[in-house]
């Protein structure tokens, strides 16, 4: 077993591309649920948006930020209809109709009659060129330290995606410690009790539904950037699961807890499925599993991970142990 | 409460869990096959007479003898038949379910084999001959697809039935009711088909099922949920439990199934028989008739027994039942291992009829959402009037419209009633305070 | 419960002198009015008022046996929940059919039988979460602390000096989360204070209390009407209701049975009818 290579593969998953854009997912999802405790299991819809509005409008002949503009717009569209309808009924039917947006979304943009808007099952490319085309970096170097590194173009991605997740995290930092985040807080704590103070409940879990539906829709922009390729299966509705697991992992309601949560979770996540695939390779799991259930292995991992943590730590794993002995009362 | 019992109680539940679906597919039950392109290897393809579509034609793919997929085209003539993964597929039209007065231009041409990477969709041809008569009318059509309608509906209120009286029992929507569907069928699967189970017939098979499914619902209240509500865990938290539960679930029967679509050794394929304009195989007026009877049936019982009126009055008003001497701990345990148990029959009949996967539970999942909000969550009869009209709502739409909106359609549905009745059509205005 | 003894009570408030009591009667200076309000659950009428009048700057108690729909009626006139039919009006205003939420802005805010402390926040947070007409709850202005500041501190301030009234202020960083049931009470109705409400609607304040803080409670609700407020009250207990309602108002049913001075209260066939009747139905259930 080569275990070097195993912490390899897992820090660079944890640097990489896909823990900026899932921590920036994370932000949003966690200025819904942590923040406002709203359940929204659609939010892989939001990053759908936002890629499709992206590479739709290029593909279009419209310049990249235009494409980046429509992406938003979308996700602010899509938050408000995943909202008004649910946000006045119990939390539970938010939940219901965001998974099944989520999922209707997925079928409609690969259906064949929308094929020639959004490419159906083929998916659609070439809508980064403008992007790569201002990469400051060396497209074709390899940029890093000892045999951690990363190509010109990737680290160009990172530098994005991470830049991004900085300045969501100093925007929320002004949010949640304003008035606006006291009232999202209590909405979670008791919403009953915030409209007897006289908050429109209803109007601010709409602000933070279409907020943090930005944020993923940003999320999704920069995965899609990444793989320059975009394919509706790409998101499939368990993928909004991982957000959840990332938020949980690194406690829901507080500032860093989406990027500690998405370092860790692709530290973890990356670090097994490199174990179990030198595992498999050499033959250790005796036919067990294979490497092409490996996907299905990430997915049971964070299925334990969630009902775990939510039942023995709902404070992430760093969280606050004053909150902790609170919920044990 | 947070006695130790409690704590050690969910890890000893999620072994059992785990054991238990191990044990239902121990080792290499299925060989798995490569399946890198999800559900994306399809064919299709357009139904034409005279230049306009052709709807509700049925037509199925077969996998080494093994019926894997099956649909019906849509109101403008297409069709889709979404395959499990590589392979060589052979792909036949029912040509009795073809408008009256029409016939395939080559009918040696039907079946076709056709050869597919995974990921890769193949457009495939059926042309029809000349058109003698009239065809079929609209409202054959949609007759047509009515019935085949009542009978996914009959299955989805079957299935959602425990799915909303655990809701109105409990307050709890189990996101994992889905995986309870999935595990009836996949039971069915092991002891009727697998290489490593009895490959008993499949009325032997069915039963079994039924009764793992109640035990798998036992299992869940006892081992998770009551220790869970013991200890006070909120709504939103437990919601998120159910949710982990369902992705571990789900994917560990991915792991044990494969990811293709199977079915049963009984009953896989049958020719249909026509009474006037509706096309039916024999197997689904009998899934018809026991969907139809089991539902009615629950009703009775919920009207008749004991039991049932407690269920009634703990889902009416919880502190109420408690106080007029309901034991409402065995009220909620009765109602998951009956919700278990039909959740179980219902994915056996859906494997029964359509096929089986690791995933079915899943789809069925958001469509019985929909059918128990119509309905009114939290009951069981609006359960069942939902489930039936998402049926045939969402099956007759095809008549109209592209097949790829079939669950748009379920999905708008669901909208709708959540802006104007949000409490459903047999449900009652909720009390607040 | 003493509905047959009545204790000495204090002396009826002069405001309401000479107005009968009988159910539904007018008074001089209302500041609520109820007409003919119904909601049903199903097949079961849980309220039914015809008329309700609430005299401003007074304190009013609710009473009624469970299930007579006490509860019910606050929050249909707190806009949690909505009637079949009925309207009414507060400080001269329709108020039928509005959000909770505006319900409360107009000035009239409530409590709940269980109280809803916010766990997760500190003590100091649930009061200035009470605050009105913030401008930092605004999204844009939210961004901008200069453009809050100043006003937040003037809540701080109004929030200090009501913590200390309630003998609050040495859990001002604490979690409300743990506090006790009777500091829980105490701080929702100093936070219902920081809406600076007209009335103050208070459901079962003493719900749960234990009896030490019982006479706290007590003293604070009578100094509510001395700065000039209305409060309505859910009380179960007739000790309570003797010692500090102007007004005693008796639903059973859902109806009003009864209205009156709290000294004639206890004498008035209906209210005793609606009591005894229901503890003969408990005796037979039981």
């Amino acid at each position: 077993m080569d275990l070097v290579a195993v912490l390899l593969d897992a820090s660079r998953a944890a640097l990489g591309v896909p823990a900026a854009a899932y921590a920036l997912a994370a932000i949003g999802l966690n200025l819904h649920f942590g923040y406002t405790g709203l359940l929204n299991f659609g939010h892989i819809a939001f990053l759908l948006v936002g890629a499709y509005g992206t590479a739709i409008t290029v593909d279009a002949g419209g310049p990249l930020w235009l494409g980046v503009a429509v992406g938003v717009l979308a996700a602010v569209v899509l938050g408000l209809v995943m909202g008004l309808p649910t946000l006045r009924l119990r939390a539970d039917y938010l939940a219901i109709v965001t998974i099944a947006l989520g999922e209707i979304l997925r079928l409609l943009f690969r259906s064949r009659p929308m094929q020639p808007l959004t490419g159906g099952v083929r998916g659609m490319e070439g809508y980064a060129d403008a992007f790569y085309a201002a990469n400051p970096y060396t497209a074709g170097a390899r940029y890093g330290v000892g045999a951690l590194t990363f190509s010109g173009n990737t680290l160009w991605v990172m530098t994005v995606g991470w830049g991004l997740v900085v300045l969501a995290t100093l925007l929320l930092l002004l949010l949640v410690r304003s008035p606006w985040g006291r009232v999202l807080r209590s909405i979670r704590e008791d919403e009953d009790a915030a409209r007897s103070l006289g908050k429109n409940v209803f109007g601010y879990k709409l602000q933070s539904l279409v907020l943090g539906g930005v944020l993923g829709a940003l999320a999704g922009i920069v995965l899609a950037l990444d793989r320059q390729y975009v394919n509706p299966d790409f998101y499939l509705v368990v993928f909004t699961f991982f957000f959840y697991t990332i938020v949980i992992l690194g406690g829901p309601g507080t500032l860093a807890g989406p990027i500690v949560g998405s370092v860790l979770f692709w530290f973890i996540i990356q670090g097994t499925e490199s174990l179990l695939r030198q595992a498999i390779n050499q033959g250790y799991l005796g036919g067990l599993i294979d490497t092409t259930d490996l996907g299905a292995v990430r997915l049971i991992l964070a299925g334990t991970a969630l009902v775990l943590l939510m039942v023995f730590r709902p404070q992430g794993i760093f969280g606050n142990r004053r909150e902790l002995l609170l919920d044990e009362r | 409460m947070r006695s130790p019992p409690t704590t050690r109680a969910l890890p000893a539940a999620l072994l059992l869990l785990a054991a238990l679906l191990l044990a239902g597919a121990a080792g290499p039950a299925v060989a798995a096959q490569p399946d890198e392109g999800e559900d994306a290897t399809s064919v299709g393809g357009t139904v034409r007479a005279e230049g306009d579509g052709v709807p509700g034609v049925r037509l199925f793919a077969e996998l080494d003898g093994e019926q894997v997929a099956e649909t019906r085209t849509a109101g403008d003539g297409t069709w889709r038949l979404e395959l499990p993964g590589a392979g060589r597929y052979r792909v036949t039209l029912d040509v009795d379910t073809l408008p009256e007065g029409t016939a395939l231009r080559n009918p040696d041409r039907n079946p076709l084999e056709v050869d597919l990477r995974a990921g890769q969709h193949r457009a495939l041809l059926f042309p029809l001959g000349e058109r003698a008569a009239a065809g079929r009318g609209t409202l054959d059509r949609a007759l047509d697809l009515g019935v085949q309608g009542i009978k996914l509906g009959a299955i989805i209120a079957l299935a959602a039935i425990g799915l909303s009286l655990i809701f109105g029992i409990t307050g709890l929507v189990n996101f994992a009711h889905g995986e309870m569907v999935t595990f009836g069928a996949a039971v069915a699967f092991l002891v009727n088909v697998s290489a490593v189970g009895p490959r008993w017939h499949l009325l032997v098979a069915a039963p079994i099922a039924v009764v793992a499914g109640g035990l798998f619902g036992y299992a869940l209240e006892r081992g998770c949920f009551r220790p869970l509500r013991r200890r006070r865990t909120g709504l939103i938290a437990l919601i998120v439990v159910t949710i982990g539960m369902s992705l571990f679930i789900r994917h560990v029967l991915l792991i044990l199934l494969g990811g293709q679509r199977r079915t049963f050794a009984d009953y896989a394929v049958q020719r249909a028989a026509s009474f006037g304009p509706v096309n039916i195989a024999p197997k689904d007026v009998v899934i018809i008739v026991l969907a139809l009877a089991v539902l009615v049936a629950v009703g009775l019982a919920l009207q008749l027994t004991r039991t049932g009126t407690a269920m009634r009055a703990v889902a009416d008003n919880q502190a109420l039942a408690a106080a007029s001497g309901i034991d409402v701990e065995r009220v909620i345990l009765v109602t998951w291992i009956a919700g278990g148990a039909l959740a179980a029959l219902g994915g056996v009949l859906y494997g029964v009829t359509e096929s089986v996967s690791w995933d079915m539970g899943f789809r069925l999942l958001l469509v019985m959402f929909a059918a128990v909000i119509l309905g009114g969550l939290g009951t069981a009869y609006g359960a069942m009037a939902g489930g039936l009209l998402i049926g045939v709502v969402s099956e007759v739409s095809v008549v109209w419209f592209p097949v790829d909106f079939k669950l748009v359609f379920v999905f708008l549905a669901l909208i709708l009633t959540l802006l104007v009745r949000p409490q459903g059509i047999l449900g009652i205005r909720e009390r607040i305070g | 419960m003493s509905v047959e003894d009545p204790r000495p009570a204090p002396p009826d408030s002069p405001a309401l002198a000479g107005v009968p009591a009988e159910p539904g009667v007018p008074k001089p200076d209302p500041i609520l009015v109820v007409e003919g309000v119904r909601r049903r659950f199903g097949g079961l009428v849980a309220v039914d008022v015809e008329r309700l009048e609430v005299q401003r700057g007074l304190i009013t108690a609710l009473i009624g046996p469970n299930g007579a729909g006490k509860t019910t009626l606050f929050n249909l006139l707190t806009g949690f929940d909505s009637p079949d039919e009925g309207r009414w009006t507060f400080d001269g205003q329709p108020l039928g059919r509005t959000p909770a939420h505006r319900v409360a802005r107009r000035g009239m805010v409530r409590t709940f039988q269980l109280t809803k402390a916010l766990a997760r926040m500190t003590v100091l947070d649930n009061m200035l979460l009470a605050a009105g007409d913030q401008r930092g709850e605004r999204f844009l202005a939210a961004l901008l602390p200069f453009l809050w500041r100043p006003q937040e501190e003037a809540s701080r301030a109004r929030a200090e000096e009501l913590l200390s009234r309630f003998k609050l202020d040495h859990m001002r960083d604490e979690y409300a989360g743990t506090l006790s049931g009777g500091q829980r009470k105490l701080l929702e109705m100093a936070r219902a204070l920081m809406v600076e409400p007209a009335m103050i609607m208070l459901d079962e304040p003493m719900a749960g209390v234990n009896p030490a803080l019982t006479q706290s409670l007590l003293g604070h609700i009578t100094a509510l009407r001395d700065e000039g407020r209305t409060v309505l009250f859910v009380e179960h207990d007739m000790d309570v209701v003797m010692e500090i309602s102007d007004w005693v108002v008796c639903m059973a049913s859902g109806q009003i049975i009864a209205e009156g001075p709290p000294a004639t209260i206890g004498t008035n066939p209906a209210v005793i009818d609606a009591y005894l009747g229901r503890h003969h139905g408990e005796r037979s259930a039981t």
